[in-house]
């Protein structure tokens, strides 16, 4: 199981300090994330899903603080505690390694950008050496293929136009290392000599488009250049989606994508991460509340309640054989023609305050004496079924 | 048949206005052109994305909104609707189709007249966070339609209105609270409470369930069913969440850029659905099941605007079995057998 997790979060306690009290928003969680797999997180408003997903990218907004515990990635064969990182090093993290889908897409785009300049921010942030390098290449190419004299006039013609010279080759290269030096900075506002830059944008741009194209966005050129206003949901969900995706991260993290959208724009929308997962090869982490995209996206679910992860299986089990009595009330809460409205009697309790001992015991069915006192642990009564309750306290596969 | 409401042909235009003058340059059709009828006591289903006219039709029904044409006969006894059905058959009605019309069709209603219709229906808005008053108490939220509709002041609206807070799941505690104190299933029912406050007989839901989790839906749907019954209310259940449609719902319209495109019971559309967009939508929800693999339509584009629709069938551009015809001419929605109603070509014989 280690060798093939990508991510694992242990223990991790999360603290919201407000005015009316100290929320404990996550308490004690515990996830593993395997390599290629897509993991659903369920739970209800405010159970903590969400949060967990901004803290493996370490951006929980105050007056929100990690209190305890690790986040774990596994880069280049070895474990990196995402916690104890330095920002500069989390930034080649976000975006590269790890990225996020925003449950509202409107509002995840900033209205005064085109869609163009920001998908272009999280490429020409990680994968301007990529870029530079594909146009010196390029023009390497290009001067080679100029030399040989079997080319007609008009290819002859085309091959000139990607030959840089010396001087914006030097150019190039200075921006590869540092975009923000002076000379370079200087340089290219300059006429005749800014070249270079053009050139670097204009492969930005190609860069954009063809993003645009894999997220199936008929015109991708004329979308590019439109503004987030012009944009439907369906559209804007794709562009937030294309910039996710821009670097190729190795995990995904997608906070209820599809939340604000109709059903038939739903499906295109998981039709479309589904076929990315399998180009990309992305591991997903999910977030919802909806067990019906649940059963069609995930392999394996967590199933999160005031801050806890309750249940963790495959997606087969947890739908056959839920263990915890949350996850079981959960699924009867789905409606079904023909059967009466089932419910969860009770509220989701305060996390200013949360119950003692297990955090559902007041609305559990099967509550014992033991549930208002002790916090239950993680036991795994069945091959790869985790569980945390009493009721299965020994029961060890 | 006893029916509830009745809705012929009715319209909703918003018009779009430009230039100097203001002129009238176009005209967003939200509704165009619905005819439907509601069964006493039954929940009528209304399902459709977003955009696709369904509030614009409610509030229109309740005269919130003015409708372009069109007629809405609520509550009228059949042999009235009969005799004015006649007279619109000979086109001639004159002065009696004109007096009927002012007498019974909600459409032409003004002033008191339409005041005390307004106690008949009411709405259950989709998001009780906007629409319920921050700086009102709960009491006073409950007490303005009892004043307005002059039913009952003081400490006798005082009385109703504790009995209704209890009869939705809340209580004396509650009433001098505001809104933002609640939770978003509590807020939602006193927006309930404040809908079934006039004893009303027609009640529209407006997505009353999309802005709350899973457990405090399922507690809201128990509650809309009983207050069914004690209350002998008909629904019109208005969603785009169609797993909760099917299980409330005796019949359900499907809606498509302000037309109604099929009609059917419940469990018949699920089952059997006939125009090519009920397919694709019914194929598009979620089911909670891993084990069940399914055809999926998927549909290409996006809605078109309803400035401008297209022409013939408004849905042929993204339809698959898409013929010369549906490019031209408007498809009726026509009976196919058992009251399912839909509007296609295809079953046009």
């Amino acid at each position: 199981m280690a060798e093939s997790s990508l991510l694992r979060i242990r223990d991790l306690d999360l603290r919201f300090y407000t005015y009316e009290g100290v929320v404990e928003a996550l308490d004690k969680v515990k996830l593993h994330i395997k390599d290629g797999e897509t993991i659903g997180v369920v739970g209800e408003t405010g159970c903590g899903k969400s949060v967990t997903g901004l803290s493996e990218l370490n951006i929980i907004p105050p007056p929100g603080k990690i209190e305890a515990g690790k986040i774990l990635l596994r880069k280049n064969e070895q474990w990196v505690n995402l916690l104890r990182q330095r920002d500069a090093y989390l930034r080649t993290i976000r975006g590269k390694e790890i990225s996020m889908i925003f449950q509202d897409a409107k509002s995840a785009l900033n209205p005064v950008y085109t869609v163009r300049q920001q998908i272009a921010e999280a490429i020409l942030h990680h994968r301007r050496e990529e870029l530079c390098s594909k146009l010196l290449e390029d023009s390497k190419n290009a001067t080679e293929g100029l030399k040989q004299s079997s080319l007609q006039e008009g290819d002859k013609a085309k091959l000139r136009k990607s030959v840089l010279s010396k001087r914006e080759e030097r150019l190039l290269k200075m921006m590869m290392e540092d975009p923000e030096g002076l000379i370079q900075r200087t340089a290219s506002r300059i006429p005749f000599l800014n070249r270079f830059k053009h050139r670097f944008d204009n492969e930005v741009k190609k860069e954009v488009v063809r993003m645009l194209k894999d997220m199936r966005i008929p015109d991708p050129d004329r979308v590019a250049e439109m503004y987030p206003h012009e944009l439907s949901g369906g559209m804007a969900q794709r562009v937030v989606i294309a910039m996710a995706l821009s670097c190729n991260p190795k995990l995904l993290i997608a906070d209820e994508p599809t939340t604000n959208l109709d059903v038939t724009v739903q499906l295109q929308i998981l039709t479309l991460i589904r076929d990315l997962k399998k180009e990309y090869g992305t591991t997903i982490q999910y977030i919802t509340h909806d067990m019906g995209i649940v059963a069609e996206m995930c392999d394996r679910v967590a199933v999160m309640y005031a801050g806890n992860v309750v249940e963790l299986a495959e997606v087969m089990e947890i739908f056959k054989n839920p263990l915890h009595p949350y996850t079981k009330a959960l699924l009867e809460c789905i409606p079904r023609p023909g059967t009466e409205f089932k419910s969860i009697e009770g509220f989701v309790p305060s996390l200013i305050s949360p119950p003692k001992g297990c955090r559902f015991n007041d609305r559990c069915p099967y509550a014992m004496e033991k549930c208002l006192r002790e916090k239950p642990e993680f036991v795994s009564p069945r091959k790869d079924h985790q569980v945390l309750c009493h009721l299965y306290a020994g029961e060890s596969e | 048949m006893s029916f509830m409401l009745e809705l012929e042909d009715l319209k909703k235009h918003f018009a779009l206005t430009g230039g100097l003058l203001r002129r009238k340059v176009g005209a967003v059709k939200a509704v165009d052109g619905i005819s439907l009828t509601v069964t006493k006591g039954e929940t009528f289903g209304l399902v459709g994305e977003s955009g696709c006219g369904k509030t614009t039709l409610a509030k229109t029904t309740l005269r919130l909104l003015n409708p372009n044409s069109g007629s809405i006969f609520f509550d009228v006894p059949d042999e009235v609707r009969e005799r004015i059905r006649t007279l619109q058959k000979e086109k001639e009605g004159g002065f009696e189709l004109r007096r009927l019309r002012g007498q019974w069709d909600l459409a032409v209603f003004k002033g008191r007249k339409l005041r005390d219709m307004r106690r008949k229906m009411q709405m259950v808005y989709q998001d009780p966070t906007r629409s319920l008053n921050p700086r009102m108490l709960v009491k006073d939220v409950l007490l303005e339609p009892l004043a307005v509709q002059n039913i009952a002041r003081g400490s006798s609206g005082l009385k109703r209105v504790s009995e209704m807070l209890q009869r939705v799941g809340l209580n004396d505690r509650h009433l001098y609270r505001y809104p933002h104190e609640f939770s978003g299933g509590q807020r939602q029912r006193i927006a309930i409470a404040r809908a079934l406050i006039t004893t009303p007989k027609l009640v529209f839901l407006d997505e009353p369930t999309s802005s709350v989790d899973v457990s405090v839906r399922a507690q809201l749907l128990r509650l809309f069913q009983e207050l069914r019954k004690d209350f002998d209310l008909t629904y019109v259940y208005i969603s785009h969440d169609l797993s909760v449609v099917e299980c409330i719902a005796d019949r359900v319209a499907v809606m498509y850029l302000g037309k109604i495109v099929e009609l059917a019971r419940t469990a018949e559309l699920y089952e059997r659905p006939l125009h090519p967009y009920s397919i694709a939508l019914f194929s598009a929800i979620p089911v909670p099941d891993p084990t069940l693999k399914r055809k999926r339509v998927i549909l290409t584009g996006e809605v078109p605007s309803p400035v401008n629709p297209p022409s013939g069938c408004r849905f042929h551009p993204r339809c698959d079995s898409a013929m010369q015809v549906c490019q031209t001419q408007e498809p009726q929605l026509l009976d196919v057998g058992n009251g399912h109603m839909v509007a296609c070509h295809l079953f046009n014989k």
